[in-house]
């Protein structure tokens, strides 16, 4: 655990009385300061020249292994990266905090490019369980199909797979978007909190069950809304906004985004009233 | 977490036990307490295969009770003459293990029932399959451990199921490893990832229809269901889609017959499945790298949905 200790240099937030503290050992506070933009410096990335272009083939390395070799040629500079022979590995591609192309000439595994922010991804296949998670931001292209919990907890960024998704597709998702071409899964949009899920395809049962806020779009047919999941509206400004993001993820061009249906949450769940058990049973 | 596999070549037969067991072993990571194979192997369709066990193994990690091997020849003295007694011939004997044996046998009748209870009534006896192209196959430690001790890496066939087990519900022995005999019907076989949250009321309900459990592993249950459909004269594809409400949990199955290869997913698709879909083949496994272990060139794959049962024939 780190050491408390007050100091006499002052950082601006504590120059305004915020704090007085400053942790040091280990793990040790970082404070932006404005006047030091310049020299701010994000643990784990790199600058790297996107004209500087490498192979890596990764057929006979662990993931760890490719994970690490992925971070090292980013390290010398490397600004897109072409992965060969995935091979369906788990956990390829996790962790990259900075601007990045990265390619992969295959499929990936379970948790691939989870806790990403930045880089722009294009997977040139399929991909596992849990694809993208907790992304912070960039764009993950997936050519094929993806498996269930796709783009789980993710916070920003744009998420886009061209075929179809499995079940509980953004579950937990707190911002950001994700763009299924195909059909999704049961329970799409589960507990969802923030941000957009577009579906061109069908969608399974409970959609948008439990959401807390945010926005579902479906192109197709809705098995079944999940608890507190309503449609709403759709404007004139939302079907702008689907058009451009189609657009830019450069799927469904000629899709009639006027006929699709949105889904938002209802709020009607206990968190966004004071009302007592009993109460809000009669409320829902 | 457990892992499953199965594949079908369609209009061929190929090396099945080494390509299931290539599977099995990319998917070891999900569990090793024991591994089971049903290989649907190239016969005359004559006589019938009987696979069973005299005992256990009680090898590091069993959870099963030593017991003093000259047991398991007795039991196997009994099992003959209760075959005699039978009407059943006896035409190739294969012991592999002290406790694990391989019979074909010449047997008439069709109904299999009265043959199983009366072989399994002996003590410490199961009969692992019955089958004119079956052969289930399980025993402790990963893929290719059980592949090499029972040599089934030359088995052709057209098509298996298999199951890499890491035990949660039940014990680490033979008994509880899968694939599970659809007993008593010949040829049919399920292995199953995931958990059955009733599995003691539908078992009281089966048990009291004269259904026969061998172990408390939930995932027999499966077996068992599936049986009771086919026996109130519903179609194996039929039994399957009712599983979907008669079960409950999370699961991912997959059922084989002489014939065919089914898979059925639970309508929370809380268990993973990847599959593979060609005109000459299909494979299926909890992960994909399953998959890439007998196809590493690119390849479409997908997920079924929730409630999803889909059934190929050979």
């Amino acid at each position: 655990m780190a050491n408390l200790k007050d100091t006499e240099k002052k950082t601006k937030s504590q120059a305004m009385g915020m704090h007085t503290e400053v942790l040091t050992g280990r793990t040790q506070q970082k404070f932006f300061n404005p006047d030091e933009a310049e020299n701010f410096y994000y643990f784990g990335t790199y600058d790297v020249d996107f004209n500087k272009r490498t192979d890596l083939d990764v057929i006979n390395m662990t993931a760890a292994d490719a994970n690490k070799k992925i971070d090292s040629l980013m390290s010398e500079g490397y600004g897109t990266i072409v992965i060969k022979n995935p091979q369906g590995k788990h956990s390829l591609g996790v962790g990259i905090l900075n601007k990045l192309n990265l390619i992969f000439e295959g499929s990936l595994g379970y948790f691939g490019m989870g806790s990403c922010d930045g880089p722009i991804v294009r997977i040139n296949g399929r991909v596992g369980w849990s694809c993208a998670e907790n992304l912070m931001a960039g764009k993950v292209v997936i050519e094929k199909n993806a498996g269930s919990c796709f783009g789980a907890a993710i916070r920003g960024g744009d998420l886009i797979c061209k075929g179809s998704v499995g079940a509980r597709t953004g579950i937990d998702m707190k911002g950001g978007t994700i763009i299924i071409g195909g059909d999704a899964g049961a329970f799409t949009g589960f507990m969802m909190q923030r941000g957009r899920i577009i579906i061109l395809g069908d969608v399974g049962i409970n959609l948008g069950d439990s959401m807390y806020d945010g926005t579902i779009f479906v192109g197709g047919e809705i098995g079944s809304y999940g608890s507190d999941a309503v449609d709403a509206e759709l404007t004139s400004s939302d079907q702008d906004w689907l058009r451009r993001k189609l657009k830019v993820a450069e799927i469904g061009a000629n899709f009639d985004v006027s006929k699709m249906k949105k889904v938002v949450a209802g709020k009607k769940l206990w968190n966004y009233d004071n009302l007592e058990p009993t109460e809000k049973k009669g409320a829902i | 977490m457990c892992g499953i596999a199965g594949l079908i070549h369609r209009g061929k037969s190929s090396n099945v036990g080494s390509e299931l067991q290539g599977m099995l072993q990319a998917l070891k990571h999900r569990g090793e307490d024991s591994t089971g194979y049903a290989l649907y192997g190239d016969t005359d369709g004559k006589n019938f295969i009987m696979r069973f066990k005299v005992g256990e193994n009680v090898g590091e990690g069993s959870s099963s009770i030593v017991e003093d091997v000259s047991v398991y020849d007795e039991r196997k003295k009994i099992v003959d003459q209760t075959l005699t007694e039978l009407g059943a011939k006896i035409v190739k004997e294969e012991r592999t293990l002290p406790y694990s044996l391989r019979y074909e046998i010449v047997y008439d009748k069709k109904d299999l029932l009265d043959f199983s209870q009366k072989i399994e009534s002996i003590p410490g006896v199961e009969i692992l399959s019955m089958g004119k192209s079956l052969e289930v196959i399980k025993d402790l430690g990963n893929a290719k451990a059980v592949c090499d001790r029972y040599s089934l890496d030359k088995l052709v066939g057209t098509h298996a199921i298999g199951h890499a087990r890491m035990a949660t519900e039940s014990g680490v022995d033979i008994k509880s490893a899968h694939p599970f005999w659809g007993y008593p019907f010949s040829d049919v076989s399920v292995v199953h990832n995931g958990q059955l949250t009733n599995y003691w009321n539908n078992r009281r309900a089966l048990e009291s229809q004269g259904m026969r459990f061998m172990s408390e592993c939930d995932s027999e249950l499966i077996a068992v269901y599936l049986a009771q459909k086919m026996r109130e004269g519903s179609s194996l594809e039929e039994g399957m889609k009712e599983s979907l409400t008669g079960l409950d949990g999370v699961f991912t199955y997959f059922v084989a017959t002489k014939n065919s290869l089914g898979m059925a997913k639970d309508t929370m698709a809380a268990k993973p499945l990847v599959l593979y879909e060609s005109d000459d083949l299909v494979a299926m496994g909890s992960e994909e790298i399953a998959i890439r272990s007998i196809l590493p060139q690119e390849i479409d794959t997908y997920d079924p949905f929730d409630g999803e049962v889909k059934v190929w024939q050979i």
